[in-house]
């Protein structure tokens, strides 16, 4: 049997690194083969020369025993290839069916395309209205667009980039159930992540990349994640670890917060109360869109509340702006890094100095001192090892994972008493992520309250001391998270709040 | 009655076409995600183009082209600045605009007040005595039809068929519709030499047709009143002729108002066109979240291939 793609000695050289070093491997048809590797291994640009958005320097592709060399998206999409986007490519301001016409090479009339559209979204269990406008959609959503997208050109090659990140369980599973009826169609399937259980359940080969070359090949259902995760790093995995110790006074504590909603797309709180004592990790679970942003605001001063709602170490600071929690030590991350955590065409050093001016003095008599932000924003760079040619940097060009690096150290860094981080692993490679929770834990051992706010309940339970659930803008009591089983935080994420008083 | 309202239906439509003209080419650039501030300076190019082309031709028509080709010329320079040397839009935009009202100048010195050729209208001239609809409708030049044809031929471009699906992508998100093999900046390109040669067949329409002469600064605004009209408009071409409608019929309202020797300021009323235009559509486009809709994600974003 020919592969359907055959890929040997591909390489390409950007100004400063090499994207991809000699990488060769080959795709069977109505396969699910995984690309692996960490942020910056060269997944991205792999596929990239696949779909002939990038040409490669060296190498050569075949596509069922044809050579294959596209010129431009246009030509791959002829040959059968198709690609899902890990940032959607969909046009807010369009409807359904006007941003498939866009993706397709002739499109049929308006009112025909619905029908098919229709017709392929019943066929695949991914119901989808062609009349709605885009911007209104969910993630999960917007994410069926592409697929249907990619369906209607009926592909022998799918490609898709991490298209589970921003999904939550329930549409992983939809997705899953997508793509195994796809391959059983004979379509094969080129899966980036580097999640490495989902691949394991779904994919039936793997290639793994790390710097740019290909460092192995293995069967996921045959190995375990840590041998995957070995191999992508390059290095045994270090399980964050902790010491247990007995957590100290309460540092903040949210008394009776009922906040409603900002947006029509907003999420109100009713009645939100806990508290996180010194030393301690609390963890917030629950499906994204259930109240976290708002949660958030609120900590971190965005949205002020009556001063007695939220309290530090006693003192009521419900009423104070960002600028006077940050002074009294109340730091936050926020989930979105482009926009909200950072300002992404400013550089790593201005974006250092947004959040740090006041706690490590780095302005004097409203100048500001370049010299120490620089030194900060080094400092930064080498103690979370965000990869990045300097400080000069502007955020914007840093891979996602690199920057929320960037802006946990940033924060980590000011030594918050009270920390609040939102999805801090978000789109981050193992090793990374691993980093991020053993930097969390090591602020917690030295006195710090954390507060973990996370759609990634395994993270949780191995980093939170206590666990709770954000559902629907109502948040469950507090309990151990070491003695909690899944099934217990699956009936706190559904929002069954009596059962945890009654244990509790 | 001091107002005829027949003849001031005849001033109100001629006084629109050449902000029309304008709108409707700064809609399709701006749809393109191009913001383009010197729709002026396209307008007055046209404007000088066009009438020094039809004193010397002895043709209004090759005249039209001329301003057209005045105003795409100016446009030019500014997809070059903007598209292919990334330039600020903004700034180049203004520069624009200054650039193009000191060289139109220029251009005309000596031909204010030289002689042009009759303008071609389509409808018989027996046709214009019919009472009420004959002036009104029937008695105007031809290029005050093709820019309502305009309107309507933009309109269905937009959004009937697939060219102006691309462009509004392209308008809407560039990387995107890059990922999907457009070429932008060629998208682009294209719209900004429209918009441009749109400008300037409003700005020759005005010397040529409306004027029938050249004067220095002749364009006084109306360009920008162009833009105005296509943000407060949300981007709908029906509604940019209805703003330039209201703010033609304003403006003539308001001169027979001043020979009328009506008691209110004649500086107040050199501005109530541009005061009240811009008051209406404010008020139209103040349903802030669908305006924010209708306006292009991109616009005047610049657009970097990478990767």
């Amino acid at each position: 049997m020919t592969a359907l793609l055959e890929i040997s000695g591909l390489c390409k050289a950007y100004p400063g690194v090499v994207a991809n070093d000699d990488v060769s491997f080959a795709i069977q048809p109505g396969e699910v083969h995984a690309l692996l590797g960490e942020n910056g291994a060269g997944k991205s640009t792999l596929v990239k020369m696949i779909y002939g958005l990038v040409k490669p320097d060296h190498g050569t592709m075949r596509l069922r025993g044809a050579p294959y060399a596209p010129a431009e998206p246009r030509a791959a999409r002829a040959a059968g290839v198709a690609m899902v986007f890990q940032h959607f490519s969909l046009f807010e301001a369009l409807s359904v069916a006007e941003n498939i016409a866009l993706g397709m090479e002739d499109p049929p009339k308006p009112r025909d395309l619905a029908a098919r559209i229709s017709a392929v979204s019943q066929a695949y269990g991914l119901p989808l209205d062609p009349f709605r406008l885009v911007g209104d959609l969910s993630a999960g959503e917007r994410q069926r667009v592409e697929i249907i997208r990619c369906l209607l050109q009926d592909p022998k090659l799918l490609i898709m980039d991490e298209p589970t990140s921003v999904l939550t369980p329930q549409e992983v599973e939809i997705l899953f159930h997508t793509l195994r009826k796809l391959a059983a169609e004979g379509t094969a399937i080129l899966y980036i992540s580097h999640k490495l259980e989902e691949i394991r359940t779904l994919c039936d080969a793997a290639t793994i990349l790390r710097l740019g070359r290909k460092v192995g090949e293995c069967t996921p259902a045959a190995v375990t994640a840590a041998h995957m995760a070995e191999l992508m790093v390059g290095k045994s995995l270090a399980q964050p670890a902790r010491a247990a110790q007995a957590p100290g006074a309460v540092l903040l504590a949210i008394n009776g917060l009922n906040l409603p909603a900002t947006s029509s797309f907003g999420t109100s709180l009713r009645d939100v109360r806990f508290s996180v004592r010194a030393g301690e990790i609390l963890g917030i679970g629950g499906v994204a869109g259930n109240g976290q942003d708002e949660l958030l605001s609120v900590l971190s001063g965005e949205i002020t509340t009556a001063p007695d709602t939220i309290t530090l170490a006693g003192a009521p600071i419900g009423a104070l702006g960002p600028h006077a929690r940050r002074e009294k030590g109340v730091l936050c991350a926020p989930e979105e890094r482009l926009g909200h955590a950072a300002a992404p065409d400013m550089s790593l050093t201005e974006n250092a100095l947004l959040t740090a001016r006041i706690r490590r003095g780095l302005d004097q008599g409203g100048f500001v001192d370049w010299a120490r932000t620089r030194e900060f924003a080094q400092e930064i760079i080498t103690r979370f090892d965000v990869r990045t040619p300097g400080t000069e940097v502007v955020a914007r060009a840093l891979s996602g994972g690199n920057l929320q690096k960037f802006v946990i150290g940033r924060e980590i860094l000011q030594a918050p008493s009270v920390l609040v981080v939102n999805q801090p692993t978000w789109g981050v490679d193992a090793s990374a992520a691993a980093a991020i929770r053993q930097a969390l834990l090591d602020l917690a051992q030295g006195g710090a309250a954390v507060i973990v706010i996370s759609q990634d309940l395994d993270e949780l339970l191995e980093i939170a001391d206590r666990f709770c659930a954000l559902n629907e803008g109502r948040m469950s009591s507090a309990r151990d998270a070491r003695a909690l089983s899944m099934e217990e935080i699956g009936l706190m994420l559904g929002g069954a709040h009596d059962m945890a008083e009654v244990v509790a | 009655m001091i107002v005829d309202p027949v003849t001031l239906m005849v001033a109100l439509i001629t006084v629109a076409t050449p902000v029309l003209l304008a709108a409707i080419g700064e809609l399709v650039v701006e749809k393109a995600g191009v913001l383009n501030l010197g729709v002026e300076g396209m307008m007055i190019m046209g404007a000088v183009c066009g009438f020094v082309v039809a004193h010397h031709s002895g043709s209004a028509a090759v005249g039209f082209a001329a301003g057209m080709a005045g105003g795409a010329a100016l446009a030019m320079l500014f997809a070059v600045l903007t598209q292919l040397l990334m330039a600020n839009q903004v700034a180049s935009g203004l520069a624009l605009t200054l650039f193009g009202l000191g060289l139109a100048a220029l251009i005309g010195v000596g031909y204010g007040g030289r002689d042009l050729p009759a303008v071609y209208r389509p409808f018989p001239e027996v046709w214009h005595d019919i009472a009420v609809i004959g002036p009104i409708v029937f008695s105007h030049s031809a290029l005050v039809y093709v820019a309502l044809l305009l309107v309507v031929a933009v309109w269905l471009v937009l959004t009937r068929t697939r060219i102006g699906l691309v462009l509004r992508a392209v308008g809407e998100n560039h990387d995107a519709a890059h990922a999907l093999g457009y070429k932008v900046v060629r998208i682009r390109i294209a719209a900004i030499l429209f918009g441009g040669a749109c400008a300037g067949l409003g700005g020759a329409f005005l010397s040529v047709v409306r004027v029938q002469n050249w004067l220095e600064g002749m364009t006084a605004g109306a360009g920008w009143i162009a833009l105005a009209l296509v943000v407060f408009a949300a981007w709908k071409p029906w509604r940019v002729l209805l703003g330039a409608w209201l703010f033609g019929g304003i403006a003539a309202l308001q001169l027979r108002l001043q020979a009328a020797e009506v008691g209110v300021p004649v500086a107040l009323l050199d501005a109530s066109p541009y005061l009240i235009t811009i008051i209406v559509l404010v008020i139209i486009s103040s349903d802030r979240s669908r305006a924010a809709l209708n306006a292009p994600a991109m616009l005047g974003r610049i657009f970097h291939t990478s990767g």
